[in-house]
C-alpha cells in the first residue's frame, strides 16, 4: 500500500498504464483482422451478409437524412447568400459542403447508430451466450469470422451510402433552391459543375473509406469486450456508438486538415 | 488420453485452481463433480482451449495443448466436440444449419453429404423435421439436444459436455443422460463431462471426480466415490446443509 501523500499520484500512474492498455488492446485487435483480410480462407458468404447487414438495411435512414440535410442546407445557405446577392452559388455551396464534409461524416454517424450499434448488440449477446467460445472450440477464428467481414463490407458499403447521401442531398437542396425559392435549375448545377472538382469528390471518398474500417473496428470491438450480462451489452453498445462518433469527428478534422 | 497436471489458475486474489491432477482415459465418461462456483467449467476451459493456466499442463495424448497455439491448437480442436452450458446456439441460424456449421466450414465434404449426416444426427437425438426451427423457437431440452447433435456432427474423438442438463426438469435431466450414453455406446468417444446431478450422474458416469477446493479429491467408479470416507464428498453428495459465520446470515444450504 502506498504511503497517503503518494495515492493520488499511483491511481494517476494506474490510469495512464491502463489507458495505454486498452489503447494497445484496440491497436492489436486491429492489426490481427487487418492481417485475416489479406491472408485466406476468405468467407465470402459472411461478406455478402455483412454487406447486407450494414449497408442495405440503412439505406432508408441515409436517404431520408441525406434529403433533409440537404434541404435544410438549401434553405439556410440560400438565406445566407440571398443578404450578397449571391444566390447562384446555392448549387455549389450545397455540393461541396455535402461531398466534403457532412455527406460522409452525417452518413457515418447515422450508419453508427443504425448497424453499429446493432453489430456491437449481436457480438455481444454472442460473447455472453459462449457462441464466441463455441465458434473458438470448432476451430475457428472469430476475428477472421465476425470482425473481417464487418470491416470490408464497411469499406464497400460506406463509399457506396455517402454517394447516395450526396446525391440524394444535392436534389434535397435543388428542390428547396429551385423549386421552392425559384432559382434557376441550369444555375443550381452549372455552377456546381464550375466549383466542385475531382479533388473534392476524392476527400469526400477519402474520408467514407476511412469512416467505413473506424465504424465496424469499433463496434466490433466493443462488442468484443463487452461485460457481463444485459448490462454489460448495453454498456457496450452505448460506448461503440459514443466512441465512433468521436473518433469520426476527430479522424474527419485530421484528413480535413492533410487532404486538398 | 488427457492427462491435466498440476494446474493452476488464478483470477485476481482469487486463487480457483491448485495444482489440479487428473488422468481421462480414451473411451471412458469421466464426470467432474463439485459446488457450483467451484471451477469445474474453469477446468473443462483448460482442456478445450479456451484459458490458459498460470501452471501446469494438459497432456491430450502426449501433447500439451497449453503451450499450443493457432493452427497447432485447432488441430487438436478439430478431434473435440463441446457442449456448451447453454447451448451456444448461433441464433441466427435455424436448427439445420447450426448442426451443419461445422461440416460445412471444417470439412470437404459435399452438400449432399452434409444433408445425409446432419439429418442422421437430427434423428439420432430425436429432432428429425425439427431441422427448419430457429433455437429461439424450441424449447430448453431441445436446444440441449441440438447442441449435442452440433457437438458430435463431425465424430470427435473427445467430447465435453458443460453442465449439459442445468436448469431441465428431472425427466429431461435422465432424457438427456441416456442420450449421452447411447451415443456414447455407438460411437465410443471419450466424455468429459462437468456436472452437479447427484445422484443422476452415478448412473452415466464410467468415473466419477470431485472437484473442490480446486484439487481433485476423489476419483474413482460412481460406487468408489459414492462409498467415500471423505467427508467433503459424502457432503456434496448427501447435500447436507453447511454452517455459514452468523455474520453471512447463519446457515446456508449447499445444493
Amino acid at each position: 500500500m502506498w504511503p497517503a501523500p503518494l495515492r493520488p499520484i499511483a491511481a494517476l500512474g494506474h490510469l495512464s498504464l491502463e489507458i495505454v492498455q486498452s489503447l494497445g488492446r484496440f491497436g492489436r485487435f486491429f492489426l490481427q483482422a487487418a492481417g485475416y483480410t489479406v491472408i485466406p480462407p476468405f468467407k465470402l458468404g459472411r461478406l455478402i451478409d455483412r454487406v447486407h447487414f450494414i449497408g442495405f438495411r440503412s439505406l432508408t435512414i441515409v436517404v431520408l437524412t441525406g434529403a433533409f440535410t440537404g434541404m435544410v442546407l438549401g434553405l439556410q445557405i440560400f438565406l445566407t447568400l440571398s443578404r450578397f446577392g449571391s444566390e447562384a452559388y446555392l448549387g455549389p455551396a450545397v455540393a461541396l459542403s455535402l461531398i466534403r464534409e457532412l455527406g460522409p461524416v452525417l452518413c457515418a454517424v447515422f450508419v453508427t447508430g443504425l448497424a453499429g450499434s446493432a453489430l456491437t448488440a449481436e457480438i455481444g449477446i454472442m460473447k455472453i451466450t459462449e457462441q464466441i467460445d463455441a465458434l473458438q472450440v470448432m476451430a475457428l477464428n472469430p476475428i477472421r469470422y465476425l470482425v473481417v467481414p464487418a470491416i470490408v463490407a464497411g469499406i464497400i458499403t460506406f463509399p457506396l451510402m455517402v454517394s447516395i447521401f450526396d446525391v440524394v442531398g444535392i436534389l434535397g437542396g435543388y428542390l428547396v433552391g429551385v423549386e421552392l425559392l425559384g432559382l434557376s435549375p441550369g444555375t443550381y448545377f452549372g455552377e456546381m459543375k464550375t466549383f466542385v472538382d475531382w479533388s473534392d469528390l476524392m476527400t469526400g471518398y477519402w474520408k467514407a473509406l476511412s469512416f467505413g474500417i473506424i465504424v465496424p473496428w469499433v463496434c466490433t470491438y466493443k462488442g468484443f469486450n463487452c461485460g457481463h450480462g444485459a448490462e454489460g451489452v448495453a454498456r457496450a453498445t452505448t460506448q461503440a456508438v459514443v466512441l465512433s462518433s468521436v473518433l469520426i469527428l476527430v479522424w474527419d478534422y485530421f484528413l480535413g486538415s492533410v487532404l486538398p | 488420453m488427457i492427462r491435466v497436471q498440476g494446474l493452476h489458475k488464478r483470477f485476481g486474489a482469487q486463487e480457483v485452481l491448485r495444482g489440479l491432477d487428473l488422468d481421462i482415459a480414451t473411451g471412458e465418461i469421466m464426470v467432474v463433480i463439485g459446488r457450483s462456483g467451484g471451477g469445474k467449467s474453469v477446468l473443462l476451459k483448460h482442456m478445450i482451449g479456451l484459458l490458459r493456466p498460470d501452471a501446469g499442463a494438459i497432456l491430450v495424448d502426449g501433447t500439451d495443448i497449453t503451450r499450443l497455439r493457432g493452427r497447432a491448437l485447432d488441430r487438436v480442436r478439430e478431434r473435440y466436440g463441446v457442449v456448451f452450458q447453454g447451448g451456444a446456439l448461433f441464433d441466427s441460424m435455424s436448427v439445420w444449419d447450426n448442426v451443419a456449421f461445422p461440416l460445412r466450414e471444417k470439412s470437404r465434404r459435399t452438400d449432399a453429404e452434409i444433408r445425409e449426416r446432419v439429418e442422421e444426427k437430427l434423428e439420432q437425438v430425436g429432432l428429425g423435421g425439427m431441422g427448419d426451427k430457429d433455437p429461439a423457437e424450441i424449447s430448453g431440452g431441445m436446444r440441449k439436444r441440438v447442441a449435442i447433435a452440433r457437438a458430435l456432427v463431425t465424430e470427435p474423438e473427445i467430447v465435453f459436455f458443460d453442465e449439459p442438463t442445468t436448469g431441465l426438469d428431472p425427466i429431461l435431466v435422465n432424457t438427456i443422460h441416456h442420450l449421452i450414453v447411447d451415443l456414447h455406446r455407438k460411437f465410443r468417444f471419450t466424455a468429459v463431462m462437468v456436472s452437479h446431478e447427484i445422484p443422476e450422474i452415478f448412473e452415466i458416469a464410467d468415473r466419477v471426480a470431485m472437484l473442490h477446493d480446486g484439487t481433485i479429491v476423489e476419483v474413482g467408479p460412481p460406487e468408489a466415490v459414492r462409498g467415500s470416507a471423505k467427508a467433503v464428498v459424502q457432503q456434496f453428495i448427501r447435500g447436507d446443509v453447511e454452517t455459514v459465520p452468523a455474520e453471512h446470515g447463519g446457515r446456508r444450504e449447499t445444493r
